[in-house]
């Protein structure tokens, strides 16, 4: 076993706070939605409203500082992707129950395993955006209509909003659970704490 | 840093929750008699007689304002008549309604809140000048009434009507004393529509003489009230009062009245402007759909029980020695009546919301009706999609009156008369009272009646609420809250589609269910390969 510096600072920071505003997003989200009562649909809205602008924010951030590091190699990959992604999906299926090697090893240069580049690139520049964009449109409907949006447009709109946040409590559930799968259970949860994770010799 | 995002975000925004931009200032500067007028009425010698009858009052008046009779004459005041868009005529001399049903046949009792003199028939002359009513609506000594059933004129000698004393009125004193309409002047018939106070409007009662802020904001005395009264907004030009129930103005599109004033001063956004909310802007989004009242009259009739049923059926009911009963709540308030019949009041109503483009749309007693259900006799039109509907409150006051059944039409009773004339409330026989009804109306009468349940809408527009009375969002973004029966438009927290819910349930719970899955088989291979390693 050794230990290798897989997250930088900034990316610690930003995956915490990433953590904290989907989080209130969703909680919120789905007060307004009508689904439980917590802090009142009113705080729910206004809270909703705030880490919005709080996730567009640390989105553009996330981006420039990948562009600016370089860092965003780490979503490139060489060779036959899907056949990769097979692999990785694999060992979650059956390796993972035979004690089998984690088929790709962690290091400084590659710290994402191919399913997981493929699922943070998705979610960063499709499914997050996404969200985001549909919500603008939500909150800024009567804008929209002044400027010639058909008005029944709200409620596909609110409805695509409501279904990516349900396919998003479904990512973290997944996600949580898969930081679980490391060499110990808590070693990536640690890692992404302190930068410094317990890896496969 | 995000506590630091929150800190920052409650210092620029924290000024505004404790400083409104809207101080409230006595809206009538303390003033004196001069400040007022440029004539004193006392001094004029006109006025300085014995005058024997309104009418001859009405003469001294019109020798000056030459031309104030035939301003009235214009005005629906004195015609009780309201040409509608559609060539209906309404009005009060013309519309159904649920309360008392019909004007004509009982002149001599409804009359008495018409702004003239003398009309007790079908002969009365609406060209006289003389019988123009000057004092009803300018009476400044407060002592001025109209006797109950004098048609229109007040007590010459001291009078009782049922146990209330109408003593002698002094118009000399009245002339003398004449300004421009308080909210006693208007009251007396505005408050009191359906017969006594409260009965008619919801939003409308004699509580708004002297309310608190909660009661109406606006019309509030006292040292924060802002003291305004009636005619503040009902501005009027020329005695033609705007704000009508006939034709309102569903969606003022103008907003300020001032510099550049439309032609609807009586509408919230004639002061408040068309984006009002100065705090959250988003509330200024709702504008477009939402009447102002909607969320700022939270319940109506806040002090005094309005009446929300009266049914006509139940009447006629006279104990063994064949007198009348009065049936009365512990509060005193009616509740069966021999004349009239079964009454419901209630206090504080959350009202009911509907869409409203300001067309009205009225039966008249010409009207076939459906009688296989509740008919409704008037029902404000508009939808959703539409640009001047808004969600509007309304008080439905619903019923039991008598109809033709054989030519389904509504008909018009004889309510109000001497004994032997036919009169219900004197002879308690519903086919002579609406033969006779009908015969003095020239209109066909089957000779068979029956009841039919109705309802009516009552656009509500007083009574507004301080603005933190106001409703709060969850009061309709929820499931089941107060705009649960409005369809046609997607209303979010309390809209969605099941199928989406069912597959966000379907998704959540499978993801949760394979990640426990998965961790259980995770955890037992790994216990069985510790076994076998250990073995």
């Amino acid at each position: 076993m050794k230990k290798v510096y897989l997250y930088a600072r900034f990316q610690r920071f930003w995956h915490w706070m990433q953590a904290l505003i989907i989080f209130s997003l969703l909680v919120s989200g789905l007060e307004v939605h009508g689904l439980f009562t917590l802090m009142g649909y009113e705080n729910a809205f206004h809270v909703h409203n705030f880490f919005a602008w709080g996730l567009v924010t640390f989105i553009v951030l996330a981006f420039f500082w990948y562009i600016t590091t370089g860092d965003f190699r780490q979503y490139l990959t060489e060779g036959n992707l899907i056949e990769k992604i097979m692999m990785q999906v694999r060992y979650y299926l059956i390796g993972i129950f035979m004690n089998e090697p984690h088929p790709f090893k962690k290091n400084e240069i590659s710290r994402l395993n191919p399913l997981q580049r493929i699922t943070y690139l998705m979610l960063t520049l499709v499914g997050l955006p996404l969200q985001i964009i549909f919500g603008f449109l939500y909150y800024y409907y009567n804008e929209l209509v002044a400027l010639g949006m058909n008005p029944d447009w709200i409620e596909p709109i609110a409805l695509i909003h409501t279904l990516l946040a349900y396919m998003l409590v479904s990512f973290v559930i997944m996600h949580v659970y898969m930081t679980t799968t490391g060499h110990t259970v808590t070693s990536n949860i640690k890692a992404m704490i302190t930068g410094w994770e317990e890896v496969e010799e | 840093m995000k506590k630091l995002f929150f800190v920052v975000f409650f210092l620029l925004v924290s000024p505004s929750l404790y400083c409104s931009s809207l101080v409230a200032k006595t809206f009538h500067p303390p003033v004196d008699s001069l400040m007022v007028s440029t004539a004193d009425h006392a001094k004029f010698d006109e006025l300085k007689k014995d005058f024997k009858s309104g009418p001859e009052v009405t003469e001294a008046c019109l020798r000056c304002h030459t031309e104030a009779a035939k301003q009235i004459h214009r005005t629906k005041h004195w015609t009780w008549e309201v040409p509608m868009k559609d060539g209906k005529m309404l009005g009060k001399q013309h519309v159904v309604n649920n309360f008392c049903i019909s004007v004509e046949g009982n002149e001599a009792r409804c009359t008495s809140c018409h702004i003239g003199y003398g009309w007790k028939d079908q002969k009365f002359d609406f060209a006289s000048e003389r019988n123009v009513d000057c004092l009803v609506c300018h009476d400044g000594t407060g002592t001025y009434k109209k006797y109950p059933s004098g048609a229109g004129h007040p007590a010459y000698v001291d009078t009782v009507f049922g146990k209330t004393p109408y003593p002698k009125v002094d118009l000399a004193y009245v002339a003398q004393n004449v300004a421009n309409p308080n909210r006693h002047n208007c009251g007396i018939c505005h408050f009191e529509g359906g017969g006594a106070d409260a009965v008619k409007h919801g939003d409308l009662d004699n509580s708004l003489i002297e309310p608190a802020p909660h009661v109406d904001v606006h019309m509030a005395v006292g040292e924060d009230g802002l003291n305004m009264t009636c005619i503040d907004c009902h501005q009027t030009k020329g005695h033609q009062v705007p704000g009508s129930r006939y034709e309102p103005t569903a969606r003022d599109v103008h907003g300020f009245d001032y510099p550049m004033p439309d032609d609807y001063p009586t509408t919230c956004s004639s002061c408040h402007g068309l984006k009002p909310h100065k705090q959250y802007s988003k509330l200024n989004d709702h504008v477009d759909k939402l009447a102002c009242q909607t969320c700022h009259i939270p319940v109506m009739a806040k002090e005094r029980p309005t009446k929300m049923w009266w049914d006509w059926s139940k009447a006629g009911k006279l104990n063994s020695k064949g007198g009348e009963i009065t049936r009365k709540d512990s509060s005193g308030l009616p509740l069966y009546m021999s004349k009239k019949g079964e009454f419901e009041w209630a206090k504080e109503v959350v009202p009911e919301y509907r869409w409203f483009n300001g067309e009205m749309n009225y039966v008249t007693f010409m009207t076939e009706i459906n009688d296989s259900g509740v008919v409704a006799i008037n029902h404000p039109d508009g939808e959703p999609g539409d640009t001047l509907s808004r969600i509007w409150p309304f008080k439905v006051h619903r019923g039991k009156q008598p109809y033709d059944r054989e030519l389904k039409r509504f008909v018009k009773p004889k309510l109000f008369g001497p004994k032997g004339s036919g009169a219900y409330w004197k002879d308690f026989d519903w086919d002579k009272s609406i033969a006779e009804g009908m015969d003095y109306a020239g209109m066909q009468y089957s000779g068979k009646y029956d009841f039919v349940e109705t309802e009516m809408y009552w656009p509500i527009s007083h009574m507004v609420s301080p603005k933190d009375e106001a409703l709060s969002c969850v009061e309709c973004h929820s499931r089941n809250g107060r705009l649960q029966n409005l369809s046609g438009f997607y209303l979010p927290g309390r809209d969605t589609d099941r199928y989406l819910e069912l597959f966000g349930l379907l998704v959540i719970v499978g993801s949760l269910a394979g990640v426990v899955v998965h961790g259980i088989l995770r955890f037992a291979s790994n216990k069985k390969r510790m076994q076998d390693g250990d073995a």
